[in-house]
């Protein structure tokens, strides 16, 4: 059973639409880079152009938070939930 | 990992309820876990609300309804007619009032007992601590990542509890930040996202529920603070995903090294939040990238005399079913995916609803080796304004 990769509303319009994928991993970098080779527009929004994961976007493996883990290579097994959580700020104001 | 979480108020108690209020709060009062001493620390229990929007409006109805002494309401916004789908406070005839005037009216017929105050203005790094220092919880229904910076820091430097909500489309955030052993915004997100990074025009919208059911938990928390009940989301990370109406939860940790509230703090007052999330603020939206334009009356001008403009509209297509300009539909976020459907020989005009949008589509083509290409002024919007008012705004 492979690791879920949950993708959340901010960002499916450049993940085809999905709200999750899943892929065979390693570990959570490992997982997000088959993600963001599969929706190459998502890779901007998660790295920086260096390939450092950007710091307003959180990522837990199942509820923990893997800056308090070993961070991209936290390490995953099959059937672990990765969540991506972008901040979002509120309302409707465009 | 659930924390009991028991609010300090500086307030002098209130001692006593009117046999009115005994009849009014009787379901409070009837529950153990309220009853009158409960009901009496909602009485002497004052919450500042900021923001009387989305998430604002059941905050302030069920806050009063409660029987929370004093609310203050912070609010610069005039109520707009696109307003009513959510902010279930306001009524049509509320439209083009002071929001934190309508809310207060609102509130204060509500519940006549309580004490309601109306702070019209926008809060900023010079009037937050003084709004915030007689307030014994902060609860932020803000819209916008300086204004949640702001709460933030006011509320770490004031040793304040800040109520946390937040929604984007059909998904909302809850936690309460700012207790004593507990996280604050900061640790959760140390930097804002870059403007343009987090899509909003293209993506905005929110199903009008969502707040009433986020601002709802928020409620539920600042009375559980008050009362000192129950388990808090101190430390924890409410998700709601309204789609698929599931509740997750995700572990929030005090980070250490917080510039905030850290052990070593390096942020000892109040910043320019503006600055800081690389905006200069809601009144100043305008594109965020500099490209050559064309007013609506330029471009009905052009098309009168019969000048040969493809017309290119960045919008989504549910916005394209409300109105349009007859233009090919090529979504900003596809656009990278679909520019081979475009021809860079002939003379473009790219529009969204407010024109922002379009100004990044113009910017990215004109990278891509696209020379004739404009980016209409204020988009469908200024068209509707200045050329054609039969075409709806929204």
């Amino acid at each position: 059973m492979p690791v879920k990769v949950m993708i959340p509303s901010p960002l499916r319009p450049y993940a085809g639409k999905r709200d999750s994928a899943e892929f065979a991993a390693q570990t959570v970098g490992e997982a997000l880079g088959h993600l963001t080779t599969e929706f190459a527009e998502l890779r901007k929004h998660l790295f920086t152009e260096d390939g450092k994961l950007r710091s307003f976007v959180n990522v837990y493996v199942n509820d923990e938070d893997i800056r308090y883990l070993a961070k991209e290579n936290t390490p995953t097994k099959d059937g672990d939930t990765i969540s991506i959580i972008p901040s979002i700020a509120g309302g409707t104001r465009t | 990992m659930a924390t009991t979480a028991q609010l300090q108020t500086g307030a002098k108690p209130v001692t006593s309820l009117s046999n009115e209020e005994i009849l009014r709060y009787s379901r409070h009062l009837i529950m153990p876990e309220v009853g009158m001493e409960g009901q009496l620390k909602l009485k002497s229990a004052k919450v500042l609300l900021i923001g009387t929007g989305g998430l604002g409006a059941p905050l302030g109805l069920y806050l009063a309804a409660a029987g929370v002494g004093k609310l203050g309401l912070v609010d610069f916004d005039v109520v707009d007619f696109t307003n009513l789908q959510r902010q279930v406070t306001f009524g049509t005839s509320d439209v083009g009032k002071p929001k934190s005037e309508a809310a207060r009216a609102r509130l204060s017929n509500l519940n006549p007992d309580i004490q309601v105050q109306s702070f019209e203005t926008q809060l900023t790094s010079a009037n937050a601590l003084e709004l915030f220092k007689d307030f014994d919880v902060i609860v932020d229904g803000t819209d916008n990542f300086p204004t949640r910076y702001l709460v933030n820091d006011a509320c770490i430097l004031l040793g304040k509890p800040n109520v946390y909500g937040s929604i984007f489309r059909f998904e909302g955030q809850a936690t309460v930040f700012g207790m004593p052993d507990g996280p604050c915004y900061r640790c959760l997100y140390p930097e804002p996202p870059p403007p343009g990074l987090v899509p909003s025009c293209a993506e905005g919208g929110v199903l009008g529920v969502l707040p009433g059911i986020v601002g709802s938990i928020q409620a539920m928390e600042t009375i559980k603070l008050i009362l000192g009940r129950g388990d808090n989301l101190v430390g924890r990370l409410l998700l709601f995903d309204a789609l698929g109406m599931k509740f997750r939860e995700l572990k929030l940790r005090k980070n250490p090294n917080c510039p905030m509230c850290g052990t070593h703090r390096t942020i000892h007052k109040l910043i320019d939040y503006f600055e800081f999330c690389g905006v200069r603020g809601e009144e100043a939206p305008g594109p965020s990238v500099q490209v050559p334009e064309i007013t609506p009356r330029e471009l009905k001008a052009r098309l009168d005399r019969g000048d040969d403009l493809f017309i290119l509209d960045v919008r989504e297509p549910h916005e394209y079913q409300i109105c349009n300009l007859k233009g090919h539909l090529l979504p900003l976020g596809e656009l990278t995916r679909r520019v081979h459907e475009l021809d860079s020989s002939r003379e473009i005009v790219a529009h969204c609803r407010s024109g922002k949008r379009s100004a990044e589509a113009v910017d990215f083509l004109r990278k891509a080796g696209f020379r004739k290409i404009l980016n209409l002024k204020g988009g469908i919007l200024a068209w509707s304004d200045e050329v054609d008012p039969s075409v709806p705004k929204y």
